[in-house]
């Protein structure tokens, strides 16, 4: 038999597996639906790794909420219920589960440096297929598109040539093959 | 069909138009064109109430009476964050209720206008869905798309926050006949492939329960039906939540009786001890599972619901049915009746005599007293005297609501109503108004705790002004009862903050409030004391006086399963329950 709690509540569950899931969530494009979205994460003690919206079709109204979040299976499963039930959501799709996805992110990185820092950053950023977006005598900025662990590298090797600052979108997500949302 | 009208007028004709024949609400600046719009007519009737949580659980009360939705009115900021209680409790408990609040004008808002506050965004986590409107020609579909939301899927609380120039602004009202909503469709029907997989592991099953919640009272009186006809045709026990106490009838032998941390010990160890659990409307709540990694170990779990999200949230399930209490129970009654399918019979009788012993232990019985009326013997004989009347209980919270839910049998759906999820005390005053309004020739009691009552007293002016026969039945304590054995069983007996010092004189109190007021204090008084509450044709307020340190049993101690119950110490021994049991084979 287990020693009684002091507590009144059921003790924490034993830890289990964490995952990491992305979730493509379709919403009305009305005012207040990030409320809901961001809200129920908040309040239910859900995590937001990372998190992108926009609308996607005008005539519609829809946005398009991409958020990358961690948990175990079952807390998993229930944001994607919790969020399914929001009155806004039309529809939740895993894109970890769906099968083959593409995901991208977009990032702004700004370097600041001279002589041969200057030199290895372009040459490095070359080598990543990012683009110099401005220049001055001192510094860069670097636009770079990819998947979050190919930019993750590009700042991690930025870090010692003079990085100074980044600005990173969050990831955008969809699915390969013919077939949509 | 349009008619051009000014926004307050739309909403007492979308009220009109969805058939609301009562309305809870509180005036303010704010909502002062509605008020002006409901002056001038007589299909809505209004009651005013004393505070604004009082109206969200009158509203709960009434719905929950009636199975239709609840409406609330109140003013903005203040108006609105009173009610917020309610909504929250509403939300928890699954109760369809509309509530309008009223809103600063739309060019104030954000400004910290007088009497402002962002209503939308206090009650999005305690509701169902809210609504900000903006513009005069989205409040007629907003209005009736608020009572579609709150009372279809699980019902529950909806927010129609009006700012004051959309009240005065004039468009064209119209009572829209579908929802083009592509995001909201509930789902009612099961699916026939698990119904069936259902159906077979229940005639399979050795050692069967039933385990029902809320969800079959929100259902609708057909789900009770089916689910009395589903428990006699396959002989199963069955339990039940507090919220779905009254769903199968308490008098039946099938009946175990309650489950959970206050349940019978028959309830929680055939849970525990059960190889099929069949779970209809319920949610595996926190109250209900006890210790989860010892959680009804052995068996295979069958849950329907209609909210998804219910669905592993706690308790991982092996059969997930979604969909509606009674479609599902239609479909599984028709199945087991079509396939002419037979429990095993042999055992079935051998789970049932496992469960007469567990009966024997008369889990609930408690030392009767000659000198000071015990808690649960008072209960008892209000069940005794108001068994055959139409009767409507409501309950505050705490060890009084448990000693109710324990000691008066529910034999009807709807007619039981009492705040589970949320645990509000304060709740059963302002919620036998809005039964008793819903049901006048009823008799209504709110079986109440000394301290809880006090948290929501203004109400009784409210049911006096209304003329609301109610009768309060306070089990007076003195103490926050079941703060107060949680103190005594795991904080060493220091009762911190818990005593209800300097009560008032609830006779002089209902007197000076213009009800009846009635005290008891010996057990010998108590049947005529009753009777005196039940004649008089006016809020009573019954002062019934109760051994202090009565504490509520069986339960379930923190942290621990169902198999490990403490009981009290009237209840029998293993050993005498034995005798006991072998006494009356003889």
């Amino acid at each position: 038999m287990n020693a009684p709690t002091i507590s009144h509540y059921p003790s924490a569950p034993a830890a289990q597996k964490i995952e990491t899931h992305t979730l493509s969530v379709l919403v009305d494009n009305e005012p207040g639906v990030l409320a809901r979205v961001i809200g129920l994460f908040s309040g239910r003690g859900y995590n937001i790794e990372s998190l992108t919206v926009s609308e996607t079709e005008h005539q519609a109204h829809l946005s398009l909420v991409t958020i990358v979040t961690t948990g175990t299976p079952m807390v998993i499963e229930q944001i994607k219920n919790q969020l399914d039930r929001l009155v806004p959501v039309h529809r939740v799709v895993d894109m970890t589960l769906a099968g083959s996805c593409i995901e991208r992110e977009l990032a702004m990185v700004k370097v600041r440096g001279k002589g041969e820092h200057r030199v290895e950053a372009l040459r490095l950023a070359d080598a990543f297929r990012a683009r110099v977006i401005d220049a001055t005598i001192e510094s860069f900025v670097f636009e770079i598109t990819g998947a979050s662990d190919k930019i993750e590298q590009f700042i991690a090797l930025m870090l010692p040539l003079g990085l100074v600052e980044v600005a990173r979108t969050g990831i955008a997500a969809i699915r390969r093959g013919p077939d949509a949302l | 069909m349009t008619k051009e009208m000014t926004g307050a007028e739309m909403v007492i004709q979308a009220l009109a138009d969805q058939g609301v024949q009562h309305l809870f609400g509180y005036p303010g600046g704010a909502v002062l064109p509605i008020y002006d719009a409901l002056f001038t007519q007589e299909r809505v009737r209004h009651i005013l109430v004393r505070h604004e949580q009082g109206a969200a659980h009158a509203a709960e009360g009434y719905a929950r009476s009636t199975g239709k939705v609840g409406c609330v009115l109140v003013t903005s900021g203040p108006g609105a964050t009173n009610a917020v209680t309610g909504l929250t409790d509403a939300l928890m408990d699954s109760i369809p209720i509309v509530c309008i609040t009223g809103q600063v004008p739309t060019h104030l808002i954000g400004n910290d206008a007088f009497q402002e506050c962002d209503t939308v965004g206090i009650t999005r986590p305690c509701t169902k869905h809210n609504y900000l409107v903006k513009r005069i020609e989205d409040l007629p579909r907003i209005l009736h798309e608020a009572f579609h939301i709150a009372s279809t899927g699980r019902p529950g609380p909806v927010v129609v926050d009006i700012p004051k120039d959309i009240q005065f602004a004039k468009g064209a009202y119209f009572k829209p006949k579908d929802f083009p909503h592509t995001g909201y469709k509930p789902r009612v029907k099961g699916e026939m492939e698990a119904i069936k997989h259902a159906i077979a592991l229940m005639a399979n099953a050795k050692k069967p329960v039933f385990y029902t919640g809320g969800g079959i009272i929100n259902s609708g009186n057909a789900a009770s039906d089916l689910l009395r006809e589903l428990v006699k045709l396959t002989g199963f026990p069955i339990t039940s939540t507090l919220m779905g106490l009254g769903a199968y009838p308490s008098a039946d032998p099938q009946w175990l009786g309650m489950l959970g941390m206050h349940g019978t010990l028959e309830a929680n160890m055939a849970m525990h001890d059960c190889d099929v659990m069949v779970c209809i409307g319920a949610r595996f709540d926190d109250r209900i599972t006890g210790r989860l990694d010892a959680f009804s170990p052995h068996s295979k779990k069958i849950h329907i619901d209609i909210d998804p999200s219910s669905i592993n949230k706690n308790v991982k399930v092996d059969l997930p049915i979604i969909g509606d209490c009674a479609h599902v129970l239609e479909d599984m009654v028709r199945l087991w009746r079509t396939q002419a399918l037979r429990a095993d019979a042999k055992a079935l009788e051998a789970w049932w005599a496992q469960i007469s012993k567990w009966r024997a232990r008369k889990s609930l019985a408690y030392r009767p007293s000659n000198e000071v009326i015990k808690p649960q013997y008072a209960i008892q004989r209000l069940y005794e005297l108001t068994k055959d009347k139409d009767v409507y209980i409501t309950t505050e919270v705490g060890q009084h609501q448990m000693w109710a839910a324990q000691f008066y049998g529910f034999n009807e759906p709807n007619r039981w109503m009492t705040s589970g999820g949320l645990g509000t005390m304060g709740y059963g005053l302002p919620a036998s108004v809005g039964v008793q309004l819903a049901h006048p020739g009823s008799l209504v009691i709110d079986i109440a705790g000394e301290a809880s009552v006090l948290m929501t007293m203004q109400e009784l002016s409210t049911a006096v002004q209304y003329r609301l026969p109610i009768k309060i039945f306070i089990l007076n304590n003195s103490y926050m009862g079941m703060v107060r054995q949680w103190q005594e069983l795991l904080h060493g007996g220091r009762y911190s903050e818990s005593y209800s010092a300097a009560l008032p004189d609830f006779v002089k109190l209902a007197e000076a409030m213009h009800a009846h007021g009635i005290r008891c204090e010996k057990p010998g008084d108590l049947d005529h004391a009753i009777k005196e509450m039940i004649d008089v044709d006016k809020p009573v307020l019954f002062d019934c006086v109760v051994d202090p340190m009565e504490n509520c049993f069986p339960m379930i101690p923190s942290g621990r399963a169902h198999n490990e119950m403490l009981l009290g110490d009237a209840a029998m021994s293993l050993e005498e329950a034995i005798t006991e049991e072998g006494k009356m084979l003889v």
